[in-house]
């Protein structure tokens, strides 16, 4: 059994999804705003390590770094329906990719898990 | 707080206080510039303890092995001995002229004095006599034997000050780097190639648009060069005879304000949208103050072009 990673299709699935991706949470009224005056580079590399986990790829993340990365976004008001948008961001992008709703749905289960920790609760 | 030794002496450094903001407090003079670890006017090379390796992002290898860093990046965890970076970094050059070409930039050309290998689109930091450092895009290919720069002239810059009213052909200067990886890349030769940029942004432009050309590259080649009003375009009877030679090559001006013969009226990112609305596979370079750089960049990615094909240069001004 392979696991979810490799059936999305590994680091060529990331790199594939994620300048969709980027430009979908860029254009997105809900969630534009918190991405204002970022090194465009930076945060892209930011995403992918994000997408990496959320796909169940190898990664570094704690709950910690998530805590510390999104608490100056939680102090400008970073809440639930935010977690909400970015979420169904993802599986827009997957969608568009052609990836099963099974998949989307386990690739969802994972970036459901970091609510939490990302919101400081 | 740790320790600075620099020229027989010892320096106190703050904690967090860079190695350069430390000597700069303490009353002693070194070039810098930009104090972003970007324009290379403050490097200096480590002689004891450890440099952070954030101080070297950028550095040549062969600098880096030798201790060469960035002081305005250098936040070192313990004590650092420092030295001036030595004449083997720079290279000699003279000015060959200068020229005015527009109402505030000035084309400055030099002759090196020895080796000076370089891309166009890359920047150097130019060092007068006098030890004023600035950093400048590179507007020429190596083979024209000269090295061009596009400098724009600010009212009290102390290199501004010099070009403006000291500086004579002739005189000697000195170059180090040069630095930056915005430059044309050979490989993809049908890839359409969009350049764009505000004020002296056209340096670097200009030299990868004539790289790409002499290169042979085949697919479409768009330059767009945006000025506040139409005194402050320049190169126009260059880059129209580059286009009247190239039939792949493009050349569009516009400015925020007034009109002109062949010139767009309108935001940068508006004049090239309208003229290509999807970038899906195109490969940009945009040049020139940062606001603009990261406003275009964010416009020509949203418009389908690939953030690994979007090469950016933002001038970095020197700070206070």
């Amino acid at each position: 059994m392979s696991t979810l990673f490799e059936q999305l299709g590994g680091a060529a699935a990331v790199e594939a999804a994620v300048d969709s991706f980027y430009r979908k949470v860029l254009v997105d009224d809900r969630v534009s705003h918190f991405f204002d005056g970022v090194d465009m580079d930076r945060q892209r590399d930011k995403q992918k390590a994000f997408l990496t986990m959320a796909f169940g790829g190898p990664h570094n993340y704690t709950g910690k770094d998530m805590r510390v990365g999104h608490a100056h976004l939680v102090a400008r008001g970073l809440n639930d329906s935010h977690v909400d948008a970015i979420i169904e961001l993802l599986g827009a992008t997957l969608r568009e990719l052609g990836v099963s709703e099974d998949l989307i749905g386990q690739v969802a289960a994972i970036a459901e898990s970091t609510r939490n920790d990302v919101l400081g609760r | 707080m740790g320790f600075v030794d620099f020229e027989g002496r010892r320096y106190e450094r703050r904690d967090g206080e860079s190695v350069l903001d430390a000597l700069l407090r303490c009353g002693v003079e070194v070039s810098h510039s930009c104090k972003a670890g970007s324009c290379g006017a403050c490097m200096m090379r480590a002689t004891g303890g450890a440099v952070p390796e954030k101080a070297q992002a950028g550095l040549k290898d062969t600098w880096k092995a030798r201790g060469y860093f960035l002081s305005c990046a250098c936040t070192p965890d313990g004590d650092l001995a420092v030295a001036t970076a030595e004449a083997d970094t720079q290279t000699p050059a003279r000015v060959v002229d200068l020229e005015l070409v527009s109402g505030d930039v000035m084309r400055v050309r030099l002759r090196c004095e020895g080796e000076f290998d370089f891309r166009a689109g890359q920047y150097l930091t130019l060092r007068t006599a006098a030890g004023v450092a600035r950093s400048y895009s590179i507007a020429s290919l190596p083979e024209d034997g000269v090295v061009e720069l596009h400098v724009r002239l600010l009212a009290g810059g102390r290199m501004s000050e010099w070009l403006r009213s000291e500086a004579r052909a002739g005189d000697g200067v000195a170059v180090q780097g040069p630095a930056g990886d915005c430059f044309y890349l050979p490989g993809d030769v049908e890839q359409p190639l969009l350049l764009a940029g505000t004020g002296t942004g056209l340096a670097p432009l200009y030299g990868i648009v004539r790289d790409a050309l002499r290169s042979g590259h085949r697919g479409p080649v768009r330059l767009f060069h945006g000025a506040l009003r139409v005194e402050g375009l320049y190169l126009r009877e260059e880059l129209r005879r580059l286009a009247a030679l190239h039939e792949n090559f493009e050349y569009v001006a516009a400015v925020l304000a007034g009109e002109g013969p062949d010139v767009e009226v309108g935001e940068m990112d508006g004049v090239i949208l309208r003229r290509i609305p999807d970038l899906k596979g195109w490969r940009g370079y945009v040049c020139g103050d940062p606001p603009l750089v990261q406003k275009l960049k964010k416009k020509l990615f949203l418009s389908g072009m690939a953030m690994r094909d979007i090469h950016a240069d933002a001038f970095l001004p020197p700070a206070a």
